[in-house]
């Protein structure tokens, strides 16, 4: 029996009797002998068995009572991680200056004729005070039969430390072989303060790599302003939950995601959504979380809190972008994890070539060679290449309120060269009404189109209540996806829908052609209305097309992409709209359940297409496609079939969306270059193959400086990003 | 060729042996989970190559104890995560993966690396 105590945070605690409640429960755990709990400090006191009880134990205790244990008290909070990092780099800092300090007297030194005993006195805190790092991270790592950058700087600093250090001490032995017994601490000393130097670059710069994530974590208010029996008090942010109506004045921040009750204003959702004109709101309008107040004063219920609201699930969709791996990034990787042991067999390769056909003294030659192998390799910059651009890449993105499903999409979609838009709700409003009326058939229409759930049955419903007509009831009624409805008024059959569903009911619409023609040739979905086999009238309704429509289709023309909209309207109307924002490839009279089937026919055409739709209803389209782009989803974001999820209803996000593909691709293949191309041309230099020509060799303290640098170009490459207008 | 270069020449192609051997040769021990797994963060990861059975959730916490910078962060990327290891704390993350195959988990930088086989 192993009896231990633990003390542990109790989360939901209100009263006395809350006290006595979890601590009876706790006790009642087979195993738990005392169990104390303290309301004002909201901690529990366990002492248990440890071989009969565990963590789940004591948490399922607790919550079975209706609270809730912390038990993991793994992570320390923000702060206390923040504060550590910025002493770590202090430290580093501070290494840096001491190597490079007591380096830079041993360079001065060697010319003044500095002896090597003060030399080795100097080098000595170098190389095993701040150069124990490389030391504590090789031999862990060797205990694994791994190898990293650390293996390979301190492979080369101890060989050129142990010799410098050997010539110190029995510098008769080196003379008698015919080497001037000089030593080589500044080689040893300079390395180390270069490469952390680098090191201290690299820390600084990647942090500002994963700023977009937090930064939008920093958004969140921390407090709401609930309204509690009439009163106003404010409670913590996780306090909130659903159903609570919150007060919010101008200049505030909205906590959560909710719906407005009361009160009017003007929103800057521009945080979130990447939308920067600010938003008017009313009741029944919903808020976000997060977003500005900027004028006026209203109160909203909350629908969404904790991790349901929108701010969340993008900073979770973001997090899990960064995350993911992009195809390009698997070379890299397979290289990394090869590059240490082939280096340190060059390095071995390079001193053997050296020592037998180098020039004399042969031994010193293929020393200082090998260790400017050891030195000049980088892996770090290769394995940093990819990732550091795929942060700033999609943390931009959320930025601008375009959000990257993983890394491999944001790939992909620099490669369309064909976008399909779906019509409704994504090139237009997705909102149409009733422009034309042909005969009296509003009534009937409406009736008929009560029981029916498409957007156009809502334009004639809404228009039929604005003239104040009465419904008349209809029984028997169908809806024909892609052909329209059907039913009965008065005993009479009544038919409302397109050219498909007259064919279908074999009805003659000959002498209703020219008005048909018209409408449809100004863009307008034409339905026509027969009763008991005969044409009685049309009804014409529009949608508005998208401000920024236009300006986005011109804009990925411009890029090369070939630009398709897709419809279940016919041929005329669907033309007459794309004519109005500049689409010359159209794709009409298309049911619900082809738009798959089109998007696969272009892929089979060998296009690499992305689909714009309202991902909802196209869901099966987005996943065909190469790209699946989910626009305007509002406080929806996780999109499953969507590579891309645009927030804002901006057209012209499409446009950056694929942008930001095409900089952070440029960035990362630049990265690659820069990286492989550094150890590429480096290496063979660092083992001599020029010094047979040119007599060039690569000085080991050169090649550090050279090393230091890579990694820090390759993630200030990335940073440069951040500046990218998309 | 005279005899110290001969020396060097053989010691030197048994020291590129010997590295290939050490580094690249080496067999994977392979530990069954059946919950929960600890994964000791220190010049690699031990174990290194777990197994896990699909569909059911597996945690795994990941101690740091190595202070090496490379080794700070660790990547599930088919799993869509990426988390921070300060060091000497646990950090745990639970998977859920739905299909059996081998999942590579490397650190921020790709230089040490894991597997998580999925049976």
């Amino acid at each position: 029996m192993t009896e231990i105590k633990k003390t542990f945070p109790i989360k939901g605690m209100h009263c006395a009797s809350c006290v006595r409640v979890i601590e009876k429960s706790l006790s009642k755990v087979e195993g738990v002998s005392s169990a104390a709990v303290n309301l004002a400090l909201e901690k529990a006191s366990v002492t248990y068995d440890s071989d009969r009880v565990n963590d789940q134990d004591l948490s399922s205790a607790v919550s079975n009572v209706g609270y809730q244990a912390i038990l993991d008290q793994t992570i320390k909070d923000e702060d206390v991680q923040k504060k550590e990092k910025q002493e770590e780099l202090k430290k580093l800092r501070n290494k840096v200056i001491i190597s490079l300090v007591l380096g830079g007297i041993i360079v001065v030194g060697t010319f003044l004729g500095l002896n090597s005993w003060t030399q080795l006195l100097l080098a000595i805190p170098v190389q095993f005070w701040v150069g124990l790092e490389f030391y504590r991270a090789t031999i862990p790592a060797l205990k694994h039969r791994t190898a990293n950058m650390d293996t390979l700087v301190a492979l080369g600093t101890t060989v050129a430390f142990a010799y410098s250090a050997f010539v110190t001490i029995f510098p008769q032995i080196v003379q008698k072989i015919g080497i001037e017994p000089m030593p080589y601490f500044d080689v040893s000393t300079i390395i180390i303060g270069l490469i952390l130097l680098g090191r201290y670059f690299e820390a600084k710069a990647k942090a500002g790599t994963s700023e977009a994530i937090k930064r939008l974590i920093g958004l969140q208010a921390k407090t709401a302003r609930v309204i509690k029996n009439g009163k106003d008090i404010d409670i913590p942010i996780s306090d909130v939950a659903v159903g609570m109506v919150i007060r919010v004045r101008p200049g505030e921040k909205i906590p959560v995601d909710g719906q407005i009750l009361e009160g009017e204003s003007s929103i800057d959702e521009s945080m979130v959504t990447g939308e920067s004109i600010p938003v008017d709101k009313t009741k029944g309008d919903k808020v976000v979380g997060a977003t500005l107040n900027k004028t006026g004063t209203f109160t909203f219920k909350a629908t969404k809190v904790g991790s349901d609201t929108l701010l969340s699930q993008i900073i979770k969709l973001v997090e899990e972008a960064q995350s993911s791996k992009a195809p390009i990034q698997r070379l890299a990787d397979l290289i990394s994890s090869y590059f240490v042991p082939v280096v340190i067999m060059l390095a071995i390769l390079t001193f053997v070539i050296g020592y037998v056909f180098g020039p004399a003294p042969t031994f010193l030659f293929a020393m200082l060679n090998m260790v400017a192998v050891l030195i000049i390799a980088c892996p770090c910059a290769m394995g940093l290449a990819t990732p550091t651009a795929i942060m700033v890449g999609t943390g931009l993105g959320a930025e601008h309120g375009i959000l990257i499903k993983d890394a491999s999409s944001l790939e992909t979609a620099h490669k369309i060269d064909t976008i399909v838009f779906d019509k409704t709700g994504t090139l237009t409003q997705g909102k149409p009404e009733v422009t034309d009326v042909v005969g009296d058939v509003l009534q009937m229409a409406a009736s008929l189109e009560k029981g029916s759930e498409h957007s156009l049955a809502e334009a004639i419903v809404n228009e039929a209540e604005s003239e104040k007509v009465v419904l008349n009831k209809v029984t028997s009624f169908k809806a024909i996806p892609g052909h329209g409805v059907e039913g009965f008024i008065g005993g009479k059959k009544v038919v409302l829908g397109n050219r498909k569903l007259m064919e279908r009911e074999k009805i003659d619409i000959t002498h209703e052609r020219s008005d048909l023609a018209k409408l449809e040739e100004q863009g307008k979905t034409v339905m026509m209305l027969g009763v008991n086999g005969k044409l009685v009238g049309l009804i014409a309704v529009a949608d508005t097309i998208k401000i920024s429509a236009k300006e986005a289709v011109k804009s990925l023309q411009e890029i090369g992409i070939e630009v398709v909209m897709i419809t279940g309207d016919n041929q005329k109307t669907a033309e007459a709209i794309a004519r109005q924002v500049g689409i010359k490839k159209v794709l009409a009279e298309v049911l619900p359940d082809g738009k798959e089937q089109e998007v696969k026919r272009l892929q089979e055409m060998g296009k690499k297409v992305a689909f714009a739709g309202d991902g909802i209803n196209d869901a099966p389209a987005l996943a065909q496609a190469d790209i699946g782009i989910a626009m305007g989803t509002g406080t929806d974001v996780a999109i499953e079939s969507a590579g891309i999820t645009l927030v804002n209803q901006d057209l012209n996000s499409v446009v950056s969306a694929i942008k930001l593909s095409k900089k952070t691709m440029r960035t990362i293949r630049l990265n690659l270059f820069w990286a492989f191309g550094y150890n590429i041309v480096l290496i063979p230099v660092a083992m001599g193959v020029l010094y047979p020509f040119f007599h060039i060799l690569l000085n080991p303290i050169f090649a550090s400086g050279a090393m230091a640098m890579s990694s820090i170009s390759v993630v200030s490459n990335s940073l440069l990003l951040k500046k990218a207008k998309i | 060729m005279s005899t110290d270069k001969i020396i060097v020449t053989i010691v030197g192609f048994i020291g590129i042996l010997f590295t290939y051997w050490f580094f690249l040769m080496k067999k994977e021990k392979e530990v069954m989970v059946k919950n929960e797994v600890d994964i000791t963060v220190s010049g690699g990861y031990s174990p290194e190559v777990i197994s896990i059975t699909v569909g059911k959730t597996t945690k795994i916490n990941f101690l740091r104890t190595d202070p090496t910078e490379c080794l700070h962060d660790v990547v599930l990327s088919d799993f869509k995560i990426r988390k921070e290891l300060p060091l000497n704390q646990k950090v745990s993350i639970e998977v859920t993966p739905q299909k059996t195959g081998e999942y590579p988990f490397s650190c921020g930088m790709g230089m040490y690396h894991g597997k998580i086989i999925v049976k």
